[in-house]
């Protein structure tokens, strides 16, 4: 049979969720089943999407109207009265230039998670007795490996329906979806507990990553409201790129109900506050780096494929709204949303980045600077470079999901290492690590290519040409983004390096990581692939101007598989290509490598010890500003300072306030008052009427009889709430036999 | 097209299966889920009801929201009684609450 493309699309994110069904509902007891059928349906899916892609990528002009892939079926029968549309409600696919790019990477990136996942898990070990469910396992395989292949297939359900979705409404399932697959997956080990008590457990941090995601959703889903309200359709190319834009012109000019702002500019900044709260964007970043406690497959699947790159995508998809003006359609005017987009985002990339620099746990480094990078993407996108942003995106997904996979591994190795040696510390700190280059070499190796492209190093990693890229379309249109950009590309560099000489450098500094071994295949075969792709990728991007490797590259693709021209063609207005430009090219190239090199310089010979103080710790001190490191490795104190300002009230109004005050003082004072005057009334309806009256008129008999009656049938309340139910279905049914059957009634 | 009675079998064999659960399962959280079912399979006679009889009115599905709601209710309160249950006396098994008697 041959499938349209339109149905393919439809299939895609199929399969996992009906992975998700059989492993919960039939192969849960088999982990063997269980794996393969998450893994071979997720296989299924990724086949299906690079099979769209590459009818896609076969079409000349891909992107233009009547030439993209879109099918919708109505979904509610009746649109809302009184407004615009009296349509029915449509729901459906569709793959554009965006999407495709989506495409590209999430299937494969949750593929290689995947694969991840079944050496991570112990799959090749047998189970210890000493596991409990809930707990990370010591040495034998995960106790509940079934359910966590489970959650991670609705997660990539959840994401592919986002991709492919048509509309925001659907789309914003799949986010919820994703946002509820991700409270599970961070609180994968719920009975992990830690001796320090202020050490957050995987418990709290799934309910921290929930709560704070879903303030950012409920503003995000008001935001969607007021745009059905305001348009009466939800639908990506009604409102953002059919008929040249005026929808959005109309909606520019449309006043909202706060002064100052257009109905455009409300909207971009609702829907923006979702996409700061699944992002991890400053202000709403604490969750992030907290959501660390999961399982390291889920926090590559969090950060790289899936649920922050979604927050990205949903605000590249929605940019023609947020950059909307009055006088231009899809305008690349700088609104106010676009400029808070990117006040937040180049903001976050610097402050995430000092952030990273001090700390000490392996995937906490790796969150950090995860924030960074998606404050680049936020801040690209405000100043207008949608295609920056969505090539950063794509190289940050290979190159993130492979730096996790591979901190992933080095956990497992020290973890190794502490069975042989019996020390008690934290394997995921770095200050225990050192000289495990020769131990991990494949991990090595990877993380080391994965690392040099999050740091931009130039010309050969995707990083250092998205990165570039970002940095060209900052230089042309917002300076001050530039600097702050630039200045974060540099810490970026410096704490990779941190990073890679802290682990992988140095003699090993406790007795668990000279004794760490490589990881399993399943391990290290998806870290090769992500490698691969961390490097390559950037290559469809490469300006035609650059000096010889532009030409070549052009050469060798053609215009149409130019990265720019493909996405940009999901625009109404075709961005125009920036004008090459010397001064961001040779920034990208200063702070990647001078940032790699100040890292190497720093940490060339520090860490002689575990218990040593950290080279900038101890330069910084030596300056007089030791509270400088003090604050950055403690976050900023924001933790704290939202323990105080909301969590603490919070308490406080639920117990002071609603308990104490208001039920137990007001509400129950009321009940108790009118209790005694009850009280009061009745007593005096006792002596009054009661005893001379009933009792002394009316005789005992009658209460002698109902008793005697009880007594008989008091056998019948047994107390068990089901024999209650057997009773009543029976008067049910005889009731129900006199009604229906004819003649017995009369 | 699907004739109605086919929904209306579904209905009912889903309520059945409820009813089997109420009646059947020791699990009061097993009991609650399987009232979910029944009021689920009124939620399909609804529908399908609306949908086959009165499509151009929106007061079945109306309905079958609000039933929705309520069931959502339902299962809030129902599950926190079965937690207070459950910390009280260690158990959610129904039979053993069989304090309620004469």
């Amino acid at each position: 049979m041959q499938l349209d493309p339109t149905t393919l699309t439809w299939l895609i994110p199929v399969p996992p969720l009906l992975a998700f069904f059989l492993i919960v509902l039939f192969t849960n007891r088999s982990k063997w089943l269980s794996h393969t059928v998450a893994i071979g349906l997720m296989l299924v899916s990724w086949l299906m999407s690079w099979a769209v892609l590459a009818d896609v990528l076969g079409r000349a002009d891909f992107g233009k109207d009547g030439t993209i892939i879109a099918g919708a079926v109505e979904w509610l029968p009746f649109g809302a009265e009184g407004v615009a549309g009296t349509e029915p409600f449509r729901m459906g696919v569709l793959v554009d230039p965006l999407t495709a790019v989506m495409l590209f990477f999430v299937p494969l990136v949750c593929l290689m998670i995947f694969l991840y996942s079944v050496g991570y898990s112990n799959f090749q070990k047998p189970a210890d007795p000493h596991d409990k469910p809930g707990e990370p396992p010591h040495h034998g395989v995960e106790p509940l490996y079934a359910r966590f292949f489970a959650y991670l297939s609705l997660f990539a359900f959840g994401m592919l329906l986002l991709c492919v979705a048509d509309n925001l409404l659907l789309m914003f399932v799949g986010w919820e979806i994703m946002g509820l697959c991700s409270f599970l997956l961070i609180g994968f080990w719920y009975a992990r507990t830690y001796e320090n008590p202020r050490q957050i457990t995987p418990r709290q941090a799934a309910v921290k990553a929930f709560i704070t995601t879903r303030v950012a959703d409920v503003v995000m889903l008001l935001g969607i409201a007021y745009l059905y309200a305001a348009t009466g359709t939800l639908s990506f190319r009604e409102i953002m790129y059919a008929e040249e834009g005026h929808k959005l012109m109309e909606l520019a000019a449309m006043a909202s109900p706060i002064a100052g702002l257009s109905a455009a500019g409300l909207i971009g900044l609702l829907l923006l506050t979702g996409t700061v709260g699944k992002s991890a964007q400053f202000p709403l970043h604490t969750w992030l780096p907290d959501a660390m406690e999961g399982p390291t497959p889920v926090s590559a699947m969090i950060h790289a494929a899936a649920m922050v790159s979604a927050g990205v995508y949903a605000m590249i998809r929605v940019y023609p709204i947020l950059a909307a003006t009055a006088e231009h359609g899809a305008g690349h005017g700088l609104t106010p949303p676009a400029l808070v987009l990117a006040a937040i985002g180049a903001f976050t990339a610097l402050f995430a980045a000092t952030i990273a620099v001090a700390q000490n746990d392996v995937k906490k480094v790796l969150a950090y600077s995860t924030i960074s990078q998606l404050g680049f993407m936020l801040a690209a996108l405000g100043i207008g470079g949608y295609i920056a942003a969505a090539f950063h995106l794509m190289t940050h997904a290979f190159f993130k999901a492979l730096l996790f996979l591979g901190s992933g591994s080095i956990i497992h190795g020290v973890e190794h290492g502490m069975h042989h040696s019996h020390e008690k510390i934290d394997p995921q700190d770095m200050r225990f690590m050192g000289g495990l280059r020769t131990k991990m070499p494949v991990t090595f190796w990877t993380f080391l290519i994965g690392g040099f492209a999050l740091a931009g190093f130039p010309l050969v990693t995707a990083g250092f040409w998205s990165k570039d890229e970002i940095l060209l379309d900052a230089w042309l249109h917002a300076p001050v983004v530039f600097y702050t950009l630039a200045a974060a590309a540099l810490l970026t560099a410096f704490y990779t390096m941190r990073q890679i000489m802290m682990v992988f450098f140095g003699k090993p500094r406790t007795e668990a990581a000279a004794h760490a071994q490589e990881s399993h295949w399943t391990m290290t075969a998806p870290l090769i692939v992500l490698a691969v792709f961390a490097v390559g990728i950037g290559w469809v991007n490469i300006p035609k101007e650059f000096p010889g490797l532009g030409a070549l590259v052009t050469g060798l693709g053609g215009e149409t598989f130019w990265f720019k021209n493909f996405v940009g063609g999901a625009l109404v207005e075709k961005p125009e290509t920036p004008p090459f430009d010397w001064v961001p090219l040779i920034t990208s190239f200063v702070v990647a490598l001078g940032g790699l090199g100040l890292g190497w310089w720093v940490y060339r010979s520090a860490w002689a010890r575990a218990d040593d103080r950290d080279p900038v710790d101890a330069g910084l001190s030596r300056l007089g500003l030791g509270a400088v490191y003090r604050l950055l490795k403690n976050k900023y104190y924001f933790d704290e300072l939202y323990d105080w300002a909301f969590v603490r009230p919070t308490f406080w109004l639920g117990e002071k306030f609603f308990s104490d005050f208001l039920d137990r003082g007001i509400i129950d004072g009321i009940l108790h008052g009118v209790a005694r005057i009850s009280l009061r009334l009745g007593l005096a309806v006792r002596d009054w009427i009661d005893i001379p009256v009933v009792n002394r008129t009316l005789s005992d008999g009658s209460g002698e009889v109902v008793k005697a009656f009880g007594r008989e049938i008091r056998v019948i309340q047994t107390g068990r709430v089901q024999q209650y139910l057997v009773i009543a279905m029976a008067i049910m049914l005889v009731i129900g036999a006199v009604l229906i059957v004819p003649g017995l009634g009369q | 097209m699907i004739p109605l009675s086919w929904y209306l079998v579904l209905g009912a064999a889903l309520f059945c299966v409820g009813v089997y659960g109420v009646l059947a399962r020791r699990n009061a959280v097993a009991i609650l889920m399987s009232v979910e079912l029944m009021l689920n399979a009124v939620n399909i006679n609804l529908v399908a009801f609306w949908h086959y009889l009165t499509p151009s009115a929106v007061s079945g599905m109306t309905f079958a929201l609000i039933v929705f709601a309520v069931a959502a209710a339902e299962a809030a309160v129902g599950l926190a009684l079965i937690i207070s249950i459950y910390r009280r006396r260690q158990t959610v098994v129904a039979e053993d609450v069989s304090m309620m008697k004469f």
